[in-house]
């Protein structure tokens, strides 16, 4: 635990000014009751003690003026190997919950200190209804207990699984456990646990005058998109109940972060949402260069924001042609297919990789622009836009689309909020949230471009969104284009990896720092940042803490689709099954992103 | 032996063997032409998709069909133990059997044809199709499947309801000719042009409630993709699935023919009094049309749900059928 005397990491200690929240929480719960943390990003972290955690809850939920609707993030870090905790308050877990406040525009982390082996707390599903799948994966993966939720089962891995791996003692590689192997009664036991059990759910089998069916939609469904598992409570053709089933795609990616240096976890971050490339490592590199301290030149936020519109274009073209096939047309995929691919020639052109090029370093990008990388861009500005125009015309304002997809599975924004959701889920329902607008990163500040926006939030809508979203990042690309800094693609500075070689064969400082840098790896600062970003599918943070060392000690990261799959049942009970299946095509997600 | 060759010289029974002859041709040349349909559509498919389609084996690719009929062939016969055995042996069959039946209504050529003259033509369609459901259906039962339960139950929901109206669109025509006979339809048009015009609210019903029928796209809710997996048959697999496969092709055809027969004169075009070979090119391209917008329906249009088909047969369709009924009965009765 804490091994350093309070106050000796100027990081650490606190600003003069305290943010308004930490004042408005300390004039309501006292001050000595409650420490406030100053990490490296922009959200005020507040530890609380236990008792007092579900007041505070309530307070910032319901009764703070401007309130922090929404439970953004929610989960844990295993303290007891912490060092340079600089006066935290003693923990052996801390939970942390990341409120966010569209109103004000601004977030608080608040922290819980536990102490214990096995702690068990209480369950705030009470609070906030999503924090049901947070708490699961919570005791999931740290075997912390809540008391008072509705079902607390394994939520990524299976039901047979032993022990709780994102605990410090559980071995992350394989070479540490025995050699898997399948026996035939091994493999009844597996897959005995995936049978599905109705009363567990508080569901019933049959009414007075008739039985339900229980179909399992998934893991293996055309419609599925991804290893994604729902068992449905079918009357007839119409969903009673549901109850999703995630964790086939769970590689433990947090894990991972904790064995690989800051540097070689990049091409982990691609993975994650593995339609989004570069865009998943906006956040990463963007959270560590605010734990190093760099500053980029403008050049590289030009070439990053680039990029990321490319990916966003890839992600949402792909959606738009699923949600096509989904609805039953089969052509117009096909043709989305093909612009993917001239978007994917313009990224192999600049990045040498399609899907997962892992080409954003920390304080820079991997190389500079290629040579015609303008003809390039410039090719396909010219070919995209037309073609969705064409797209709209041919598919999404016909009739039978639009009668399968207005008014079907709907939310307005109040649920949207209190279920976090973001991204075109949240904005088709009339909120005007976009990160890249409300918190400008990478310099987005500097393009123009609309958010656009729906109203109803139901499929249609979600769907319009992506496609004027496409519209606006062909303005951004363009933007870049034509305004492209000069200068270099790499900070100058000593955490920047791999470090700038120009002058290393020239003075000792600069080859020493090159070796430590590409053979150790940096090593970040101990402190805690953690980066928003509107990904292809919503807001992907990474929540970065770092005690001093090569490796990440805690990465968290938040993915939007987690959050899109808890909704489901809320909003398709009722339904049929075809509105389902328009939901999940709709969400956009895939099951990397939700399971990591 | 003479008095053998001269039984089956005679002129009676030469009539009879040349019939047979004549009906198996047409059989095999139905099949064939919907076996080769799998190809022209995935062809078509492909042109209108951006790809290529099939186009390996043999010229331009049109022989995929007769590889893809060795490996259909050629694979297991596997039934899944939890099937009930013989209806889900039977459903394929009457599934083809009973749509190659109906084709010998079509008055091919006025000299081809198996029964274009049976004095029930359009109603012995009627039960064929009725028949039809029950493939669909107790395919999907006997699958023991929940997937395709759904599928069995979907089609059963839907071809009942389409086939109340199919009947009464067809009405029109029938009291016009005053028969349901396939060939004094086709005579009636010859004399008094065809139906399109005058029937042309007939027309539009009937080809509806035939897509439906024949659950081809955007009606092929039963073996919905993305929702159902693969429907009624996702248990199907080798010629099982294959005769599910063929019958849905010799369904479009049928249906195409019908619809040539009954609204567009058949084989009848300007020339064929003169030249009466032009009869067959004139039937088989118009048959041909209808099937191209059978694929192109396919490659265009999204599905629509499941209830809102139901809605469209029973609040549009029925009675769109029923006033074009009405109104042809007072126009007959008024013009005795």
């Amino acid at each position: 635990m804490a091994d350093d005397a309070p106050g000796t990491n100027p990081n650490l200690r606190p600003p003069a000014v305290l943010p308004p929240v930490v004042r408005e929480l300390f004039d309501r719960f006292g001050e000595a009751n409650l420490v406030y943390q100053a990490s490296k990003d922009d959200c005020p972290t507040v530890w609380v003690p236990l008792e007092l955690r579900d007041a505070v809850l309530v307070y910032l939920k319901h009764h703070i003026p401007r309130p922090y609707k929404m439970l953004l993030d929610f989960h844990a870090v295993d303290e007891r190997m912490r060092r340079h905790r600089h006066g935290l308050p003693p923990s052996d877990f801390t939970l942390f919950y990341h409120l966010l406040s569209i109103d004000r525009n601004s977030d608080v982390r608040i922290k819980v200190a536990l102490i214990g082996e096995y702690p068990i707390v209480k369950s705030i599903t009470n609070i906030w209804a999503n924090a049901n799948w947070y708490e699961r994966e919570t005791w999931d993966l740290f075997g912390i207990k809540f008391e008072g939720h509705p079902n607390l089962q394994r939520i990524l891995l299976p039901r047979y699984w032993k022990g709780h791996p994102l605990r410090k003692e559980y071995p992350a590689r394989a070479t540490e456990f025995d050699p898997y192997l399948l026996t035939a009664g091994r493999q009844d036991e597996e897959q005995n646990a995936l049978m599905f059990n109705p009363e567990e759910w508080g569901m019933k089998r049959s009414e007075k005058d008739h039985d339900y069916m229980f179909l399992n939609l998934g893991p293996n469904h055309p419609s599925a998109h991804g290893a994604f598992r729902i068992v449905l409570q079918l009357d007839g053709e119409e969903i009673v109940d549901c109850v999703p089933d995630i964790g086939y795609h769970h590689r433990g990616a947090e894990k991972m972060a904790e064995r690989q240096s800051w540097h070689t976890f990049i091409p982990y971050t691609d993975r994650i949402d593995y339609l989004g490339g570069v865009m998943n490592n906006l956040p990463y590199v963007l959270a560590v260069e605010r734990l190093a301290g760099i500053k980029v030149p403008a050049r590289v936020e030009t070439i990053r924001v680039m990029m990321v519109e490319f990916f966003r274009i890839t992600s949402h073209l792909l959606f738009l042609g699923t949600f096509i096939q989904d609805v039953g047309a089969m052509t117009p995929i096909f043709f989305m297919f093909t612009d993917r691919q001239k978007a994917y020639d313009v990224i192999e052109a600049i990045c040498g990789f399609r899907m997962h090029p892992a080409w954003f370093r920390i304080g820079g990008v991997a190389h500079d622009l290629p040579q015609g990388w303008d003809r390039k861009v410039k090719e396909f500005l010219d070919w995209f836009p037309k073609r969705l125009d064409e797209y709209q015309r041919a598919a999404l304002d016909n009739s039978i689309l639009r009668n399968r997809t207005i008014n079907v599975a709907q939310y307005n924004a109040a649920e949207a909020v209190e279920w976090g959701i973001t991204g075109p889920g949240l904005r088709a329902t009339g909120v005007d949230y976009d990160l890249r607008k409300k918190r400008p990163y990478s310099g987005y500040e500097n393009f123009e471009f609309n958010v656009p926006l729906g109203k109803n939030g139901d499929a249609y809508d979600r769907a319009l969104v992506r496609i004027d979203e496409m519209r606006e990042s062909c303005k951004i690309i363009r933007q870049c284009l034509t305004h492209m800094p000069a200068g270099p693609y790499k900070a100058d500075h000593p955490l920047t990896c791999p470090p700038p070689k120009e002058r290393t064969l020239k003075d000792i400082e600069t080859l020493i720092t090159h070796f430590l840098g590409v053979s150790w790896g940096p090593v970040m600062p101990a402190n805690e940042s953690c980066q928003l970003i509107e990904a292809t599918k919503g807001i992907n943070s990474y929540y970065l803490t770092s005690d001093g060392s090569t490796m990440s000690y805690r990465t968290r990261i938040r993915t939007p689709s987690f959050a899109h799959l808890q909704q489901i049942p809320y909003v398709i009970k009722g339904a049929m099954i075809p509105d389902l299946i328009m939901m999940l095509a709709t969400i956009d997600f895939v099951m990397a992103d939700v399971d990591r | 032996m003479t008095a053998l060759i001269e039984f089956l010289t005679a002129p009676a029974i030469v009539a009879i063997i040349v019939e047979v002859l004549k009906g198996l041709a047409i059989l095999f040349g139905m099949v064939i032409v919907a076996a080769l349909l799998i190809w022209i559509e995935r062809r078509l498919l492909g042109l209108w998709q951006d790809r290529y389609g099939p186009n390996r084996v043999g010229p331009f690719g049109s022989l995929q069909v007769v590889a893809d009929m060795v490996k259909i062939f050629f694979k297991e016969d596997w039934i899944p133990p939890f099937v009930d055995k013989p209806t889900f042996i039977m459903a394929p069959m009457i599934a083809m059997g009973t749509l190659m039946l109906a084709f010998m209504l079509i008055p091919i050529t006025p000299t081809w044809g198996v029964a274009p003259d049976l004095s029930i033509g359009i109603l012995f369609f009627f039960a064929i199709a009725g028949l039809e459901v029950y493939a669909v259906m107790l395919g999907g039962w006997s699958s023991n499947s929940k997937y395709s339960l759904l599928g069995g139950l979907r089609s059963a929901a839907q071809m009942v309801s389409y086939e109340v109206f199919m009947g009464i669109a067809l009405m029109g025509v029938v009291m016009l000719t005053g028969s349901f006979k396939l060939s004094d339809i086709v005579a009636y048009q010859i004399e008094h042009g065809w139906f399109i015009v005058s029937q042309f609210f007939g027309f539009c019903t009937f080809s509806l409630a035939a897509i439906a029928v024949v659950h081809r796209h955007p009606f092929d809710l039963p073996e919905a993709e993305q929702e159902l997996a693969a429907g009624y048959h996702t248990e199907y697999s080798g010629m099982k699935f294959g005769m599910f496969m063929v019958a849905e092709y010799v369904g479009v055809v049928l249906v195409s023919a019908l619809l040539v027969t009954l609204f567009f004169g058949g084989w009848h075009g300007p020339g064929v009094e003169q030249t009466p070979w032009l009869a067959l090119p004139y039937f088989v391209f118009k048959t041909l049309f209808f099937v191209l917008i059978f694929i192109l329906l396919r490659a265009a249009l999204p599905r629509p749900r499941y209830d809102q088909v139901m809605a469209g047969g029973w609040k549009f369709c029925l009675p769109l059928a029923v006033i074009n009924m009405l109104v042809t009965g007072a126009f007959v009765l008024s013009n005795p």
